[in-house]
């Protein structure tokens, strides 16, 4: 069954034209890695698919629902109350963390649970300590961002999405703001996740992950997709001479 | 000497004090709420909305203190009735003339500071399926007030000396008071240097609460804000 499934994705920005007529389809249990230079589009797609942004034509079906469609030009609008329902679906990670600077680690990631599923404090402190535990950070639940290393944030901005128990995973290139030395801890949790079953699409530059957790590797440029694989037939054998050129310069 | 300390230690002084300080913070607190609509107008996608809140903060950020509050004592009881009653009285006309005039400035701090929170912020919050009220209130809110703060203590700050116009309304604040004392004994430097006094303590009393203010928005874990302290 299909979790996810875009089609014929249009969006612009102004005038500039970033995704032109994507298709993609995300069956329960998958793990795509997308990749692809920088400013072809990858973070507009997953933010669309996180239901963030209206999109200009085309469809996304999340779960079975039409969540944004919009054919013969009529654009449906969605309320965004009831569009926040939806996201609750759908957990996204972003590659500057983006954790709320306000909150220590652990109010980071009960705060959804109070705010949105209006569960009482306490629970949501229990909950979010169980999952700051599963991400390795059960001794630094009180800091706060500003005293974490990249990896750290980044380790609970998983945890803050992953506390909701959402369906999706989208990762937004989660390890190319950090140091050398970070990328593995964020990596492993990851892994793990994929090991879990956890279905997830991961925008990455980091290819070694790509092939180890990927059951398929989707190569985007300029606004589309260019060729789609298993990491073995992408990485060894590619197709598309737009991505034998990409691979030269991250391999 | 003498009329110096009596001035600083008599009650008509404290309660001019009083006044200004009362007058200052009702002020400060109407214009910051007005200047939060205000702003959330002025960055509404309702274009009518925004209009009306630009024009706003253009007029009154062209209009001098001295002459609204000269217009909300003198004209605007000749125009409307209702502030022609008993309850009109220069205290309230002050209050509402510089509300009404600093709200203008708030907007803008404000606007300023909404500008100034990453848009990762929101953009995080929604992903986590908050409703926009939510993410006001729980994510932007906060960091918003952080980024206000200086600057919103420095208004305070002025409206505290601000207050002292109003002595031409004839409000008995600080500065009308140590005008009494002058006008009964032509002694100057005494009633105005205790005036002085007061003032200096008044805004000395608000940075440090200013301070205390931020320290609490430093967003520091307590063993971090500890170890910084031991470092001092
Ligand atoms: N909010 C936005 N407003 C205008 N242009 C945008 C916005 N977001 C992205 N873009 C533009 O869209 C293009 C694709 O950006 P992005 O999706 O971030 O690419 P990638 O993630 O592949 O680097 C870029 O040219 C970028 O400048
Ligand atoms: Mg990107």
């Amino acid at each position: 069954m299909n979790l996810v499934e875009v089609h014929k994705l249009h969006k612009h920005y102004g005038s500039n034209h970033i995704l032109k007529g994507v298709n993609l389809d995300v069956k329960m249990g998958d793990v795509k890695a997308i990749l692809g230079p920088s400013g072809s589009g990858k973070s507009t797609l997953l933010r669309l698919i996180a239901l963030l942004e209206p999109i200009d034509q085309g469809s996304i079906r999340v779960d079975g629902i039409v969540l944004a469609r919009n054919e013969d030009g009529h654009r449906k609008r969605h309320h965004e109350k009831d569009l926040a329902i939806l996201r609750r679906g759908i957990g996204m990670v972003f590659q500057k963390f983006n954790l709320f600077p306000h909150l220590n680690a652990i109010d980071n990631v009960a705060l959804a649970l109070t705010t949105v599923k209006k569960i009482d404090h306490r629970n949501a402190l229990d909950r979010s300590a169980e999952m700051l535990k599963r991400v390795g950070l059960s001794d630094r639940m009180s800091f706060f961002p500003s005293e974490l290393s990249g990896g750290q944030q980044q380790r609970v901005a998983i945890a803050r999405a992953l506390v909701l128990e959402p369906k999706l995973m989208l990762f937004d290139e989660p390890t190319s703001a950090l140091d050398p030395e970070l990328v593995r801890e964020v990596l492993n949790v990851i892994e793990q996740l994929a090991a879990d079953g956890m279905t997830m699409l991961i925008v990455t530059h980091e290819v070694g992950f790509a092939r180890k957790i990927a059951n398929e590797v989707v190569m985007f440029d300029e606004g589309e997709i260019v060729e789609t694989g298993t990491p073995e037939e992408i990485f060894t054998n590619a197709q598309h001479p737009r991505t034998r050129k990409f691979l030269e310069h991250v391999l | 000497m003498d009329i110096f300390l009596n001035a600083i230690f008599s009650v008509a002084y404290l309660k001019g004090a009083g006044i200004s300080v009362a007058l200052a913070t009702l002020c400060q607190v109407l214009a910051v709420i007005l200047g939060f609509f205000l702003t959330l107008m002025r960055v509404s996608k309702n274009k009518i909305l925004s209009a009306i809140s630009g024009i706003y903060i253009w007029f009154f950020r062209a209009i001098p203190a001295l002459l609204l509050l000269m217009i909300f004592w003198f004209s605007i009881p000749e125009i409307f009735p209702l502030f022609r009653q008993h309850w009109y009285s220069p205290f309230i006309a002050a209050m509402l003339g510089f509300a009404v005039l600093e709200a203008a400035y708030m907007a803008e701090i404000l606007r300023a500071a909404l500008i100034s929170v990453d848009e990762g912020q929101p953009l995080a919050a929604r992903a986590l399926g908050m409703t926009p009220s939510q993410v006001m209130r729980k994510v932007t809110l906060p960091q918003l007030i952080r980024i206000a703060i200086p600057p919103t203590a420095n208004e305070y700050i002025g409206m505290i000396k601000y207050t002292s116009l109003a002595t031409v309304i004839s409000l008995q604040e600080l500065l009308t008071t140590a005008g009494n004392g002058v006008n009964k004994t032509f002694r100057y430097s005494e009633y105005y240097a205790a005036a002085g006094v007061y003032y200096l303590l008044m805004v000395s009393i608000l940075m440090f609460v200013q301070s205390r203010i931020e320290r609490k928005f430093a967003w520091i874990s307590i063993t971090s804000k500890e170890s910084q302290k031991a470092k001092r």
